[in-house]
């Protein structure tokens, strides 16, 4: 990473300066829009060359830190390594030039990948059907809910409520709430668990569904999931399953089994998509037989002949939750990564599960561990014992950046005060990871002997320590013509 | 498995270090019950080279823009996409970088979503706009939700029918299980349908049927009842030509961006946008970028704003939406920053000029009629002698995709379709295109 102020590509604009060119018109020039609905020029666009765009865009790269430059230990977000075999398969031609309305007897090859993702995503979560439409995660979580309303809806009641432990994703309560729901949060014992006397109390008949994450955000398994969902059916409610953190167990456990009637995946997460600077993702819903009938449309289905159509025309569906038929790209993506370990996806799992455990046995005798746990993919620390020298996690977090390491999650789980959420993923190896944990350690170090250098940490990045406060205060969201 | 680096030895003594003697020691609380039994039935890992074949034989199994002469819009269009634009989000530091949240580390991803916000300000007419939303249907859904809060108490909200048909079938997934009422009419009727609970006018220009309607029917309409007037725009490159919505006064302006640098794809990953009034920054949803300074007081930009975010507000959040679109708004600042002002003008011309071209040449062919009245930008419907189906069919085995039949969505309109043209049809294509329509039987 480098510093110095390389500004905006609209600072650069001068008048005249082109960077692209068209061929010819080789049509009479001709508009037929009256004037009044016309505009002049955009003024304030950008005028540059190519050159001014190509330097200023890899400048401004190295002010990134990337999964390429190291290990990027976020919690929950799942940060891998992303195979360049899955962005030049996205980028073929007959899957990047298609078009979503095309004729169906031409666009067979895309209706079979999505048909033959469907089937491998129903195997890996042993429910019935997937719905691949989802834009994202959180849409998936709203699809799902959405789902469950509606099968409660043609039983006579949607009911009121859905639970959610306190140590969900974040999005859970307000994907509840857009689905018309109000929030019961259910306290997790001292384990990290789900407490099943707390469940059996708050599981009434007007409650639609227990919406989990699993494992938890503390990287917690529930240990007693069967009895869980036991309890959750008996009252006539559905289990949805946050599958956001799906790469601990893939190809290793069955959701199915597991008695989750409804779970979403991260395919970005999971199966490898970057997702630079915040997207795409892509949230497929798997879902028990009696939701099938409730999937938002467009489905896929197979005809006798073996050749396959999107299905729109389903009047139990929940309905439509964008345009077109999914996030297409995402998907040649996921059945790309997929299709490179093949029967091996569990060895995913494996490796997710025992990086997180060794960084934890490493970090452990000078990191608090608030619960004692087995870890699975990520593990939670606190900054319990860097706070009795007044470091926060907040501060380790900016001090790590000095190390080459962007921080691990510090702003949740909210049930664990100064929380150091990490996961390595499975595409780490020993040496990666030592590093990492030696500049933790490193740090815990610093805390204990010389806790004034966090204060102005980091040293060493792009810019230093950002005024968030100031840009919340006087927001200025875009550049002005005459600044 | 090459994408797993840890060498068995290591593994061993990462096991060690752990404590245990194997990984499945590890998963001492997955309970026997919930096990997978066998592995699943995937095959054996794939090569590199087993993967190329295997996907390009799918893929090559599709029509498309590099098979056929193409004319398919409908709310995705063929736009060219400059090879510095994918090119520079080969770089890993955009490819796999992640959510801003550590400005510290982030500054490129932050300037880059500051910069995008800046272009789709200045194309929309508006003031601000937020780094993206999943794509122009539920672009849509967050532009009236957004008005909901803005129009507070009301519960009312009406859509133009010329809206893209899918927008509004996923407008009304989401309105289903809120309180709120849902009116579609057509345009002409858009003002007697608002009331005192009127929240929301949204119109569409150019309109499904790609007529240009101009925003005064929505903006007068939203005005009269104190609604909020939400402009929609699912081909972005006509507001390079055409008078923007937040020139005209309207409040709101969404839809999808993806003709300015994304490729088609089958429709997705594809980029919403939001644009709004200043005025009414604090509802938008999703997220921005915003200026300020470090701790030595250099120009930093960070997000902001977040506090109306679902991993703040929880279930009082505005909205649940999380991610945003973040290669694709780097792929369309690097796009809109290369074009400028001359580019984004002179491609929107020369598909202007291309789709009257054509227009003339399907009109003079017997038994052909353009089917949308009033000017059109890039996109028109055209009516022809027999189902619509037919003739896209027929066409395609000339080696043309010929047009998108609107009888899926308007089953009375069987002999229609729509033709999208962009600065990628040439003359020659078209003289073919209208040559084989008039050899159609």
């Amino acid at each position: 990473m480098k510093s110095r102020d390389e500004g905006l590509i609209f600072e650069r604009s001068r008048p005249g300066k082109r960077g692209y060119s068209l061929p010819p018109l080789d049509v009479p020039e001709k508009i037929g829009i009256p004037e009044a609905l016309r505009r002049g020029e955009i003024e304030g666009e950008t005028e540059v060359s190519e050159v001014d765009v190509a330097r200023h865009f890899t400048r401004l790269s190295r002010m990134n830190l990337g999964i390429e430059d190291g290990l990027y230990p976020l919690g929950s977000c799942t940060m891998k390594h992303n195979p360049r075999i899955n962005e030049e398969m996205a980028r073929l031609p007959g899957f990047a030039a298609s078009h979503p309305y095309a004729p169906e007897a031409l666009s067979q090859g895309n209706l079979a990948l999505m048909w033959r993702l469907e089937r491998i995503l129903a195997e890996l979560t042993g429910l019935a059907r997937v719905t691949l439409t989802p834009c994202a995660g959180a849409q998936g979580e709203l699809a799902g809910i959405l789902m469950i309303r509606k099968a409660l809806e043609k039983r006579g009641n949607p009911r009121k409520y859905v639970l959610i432990p306190d140590s969900a994703h974040g999005t859970n309560p307000a994907t509840a709430s857009f689905a018309g729901y109000q929030v019961r949060e259910l306290s997790s014992n001292a384990n990290g668990r789900l407490d099943l006397h707390v469940l059996e109390e708050a599981m009434t008949d007007e409650v639609a569904a227990l919406m989990m994450t699993v494992p938890n955000t503390l990287g917690i398994f529930e240990r007693r999931i069967g009895e869980i969902a036991e309890i959750v059916h008996r009252k006539g409610g559905f289990l949805y399953g946050d599958g956001a953190n799906f790469n601990a167990f893939v190809g290793l456990a069955n959701p199915g089994r597991m008695g989750i009637d409804v779970m979403h995946m991260n395919l970005h997460k999971t199966f490898s998509t970057p997702h630079g600077g915040g997207g795409p993702g892509a949230g497929p819903v798997a879902v028990a037989e009696p939701l099938v009938p409730h999937m938002p449309v467009p489905t896929i289905e197979r005809r006798e002949d073996g050749s396959f159509r999107l299905d729109a025309d389903r009047p139990e569906s929940i309905g439509r939750l964008r345009s077109f038929s999914s996030q297409f790209g995402v998907l040649v993506r996921a059945l790309s990564y997929i299709l490179s370990y093949g029967e091996e996806i569990g060895e995913v799992a494996r490796n997710a599960v025992l990086n997180a455990n060794y960084i934890r046995a490493r970090l452990s005798d000078l990191y608090h561990l608030k619960y004692d746990a087995p870890t699975m993919h990520e593990v939670v620390f606190s900054d319990k014992r860097q706070a009795e020298h007044g470091i926060h996690n907040g501060d380790i977090a900016k001090r790590l950046m000095d190390f080459g390491f962007p921080p691990p999650t510090v702003s949740f789980p909210l049930i664990v005060p100064g929380a150091l959420m990490i996961e390595p993923t499975e595409t780490e190896g020993k040496p990666e990871l030592d590093l990492f944990i030696e500049a933790m350690r490193t740090i815990a170090q610093e805390a204990r002997e010389n806790p004034g250098i966090f204060a102005g940490a980091p040293y060493t990045t792009p810019v230093r320590r950002v005024d968030e406060v100031r840009a919340a205060k006087n927001p200025i969201l875009r550049w002005r013509p005459t600044r | 498995m090459k994408f797993l680096p840890s060498s068995d030895d290591e593994r061993a003594r990462m096991l060690a270090a752990i404590g245990v003697g194997k990984v499945e020691d590890l998963f001492e609380d997955v309970p026997e019950a919930v096990r997978t039994t066998k592995k699943p039935p995937l095959g054996r890992p794939l090569s590199e080279i087993e993967v190329r074949r295997e996907l390009g034989s799918v893929s090559s199994r599709n029509a498309h823009a590099r098979t056929h002469a193409h004319f398919l819009g409908a709310g995705c269009y063929h736009h060219y996409v400059p090879a510095i634009a994918d090119q520079t989000l080969y770089r890993e530091e955009w490819l796999s970088s992640y959510t801003p949240y550590q400005p510290e580390i982030s500054q490129g991803t932050l300037v880059s979503i500051f910069e995008w916000q800046t272009h789709m300000a200045l194309l929309t007419g508006m003031e601000v706009a937020n780094a993206s939303l999943y794509e122009g249907a539920t672009a849509l859904v967050e532009a009236l939700l957004m008005a909901s809060r803005l129009a507070k108490g009301r519960h009312r909200a009406v859509l133009s029918k010329n809206i893209h048909p899918e927008y509004r079938e996923t407008v009304r997934t989401y309105f289903h299980n809120l309180s709120f009422e849902l009116v579609e009419v057509d345009d002409a009727d858009l003002a007697a349908s608002c009331d005192a609970q009127t929240f929301a006018v949204a119109a569409q220009s150019p309109d499904f049927f790609g007529r240009v309607r101009g925003w005064n029917e929505a903006r007068d309409a939203a005005s009269s009842c104190g609604a909020m007037a939400v402009g929609v725009v699912a081909e972005a490159i006509s507001l390079a030509l055409l008078s923007p919505p937040g020139d005209a006064g309207l409040d709101i302006a969404c839809g999808e961006a993806r003709s300015l640098g994304v490729p088609m794809s089958y429709g997705a990953p594809a980029l919403g946008f939001l644009a709004c009034r200043d005025a009414h920054k604090r509802q938008m949803p999703g997220r921005l970028a915003g200026e300020t300074v470090d701790a030595e007081g250099r120009r930093a930009f960070c997000l902001t704003l977040s506090t109306r975010e679902q991993h703040i507000r929880r279930e009082k959040a505005t909205s649940n939406i999380c991610t945003n679109q973040g290669l694709m708004a780097l792929c369309s600042n690097v796009y809109l920053s290369l074009m400028g002002k001359a580019g984004l003008r002179e491609t929107a011309i020369q598909c202007a000029s291309k789709a009257e071209y054509l227009k003339e040449k399907i009109a003079a062919v017997p038994g052909f009629a353009i089917a949308t009245d009033g000017p059109t930008f890039n996109e028109f419907a055209v009516r022809g002698p027999k189902p619509a189906r037919e003739v896209v069919a027929a066409l395609a085995e000339k080696g043309i995709l010929a047009g998108v039949p609107l009888a899926p969505w308007y089953p009375e309109r069987d002999r229609d379709f729509l033709v999208a043209v962009t600065e990628m049809n040439t003359r020659a294509e078209m003289d073919v295109y209208a040559a084989e329509l008039a050899r159609l039987k």
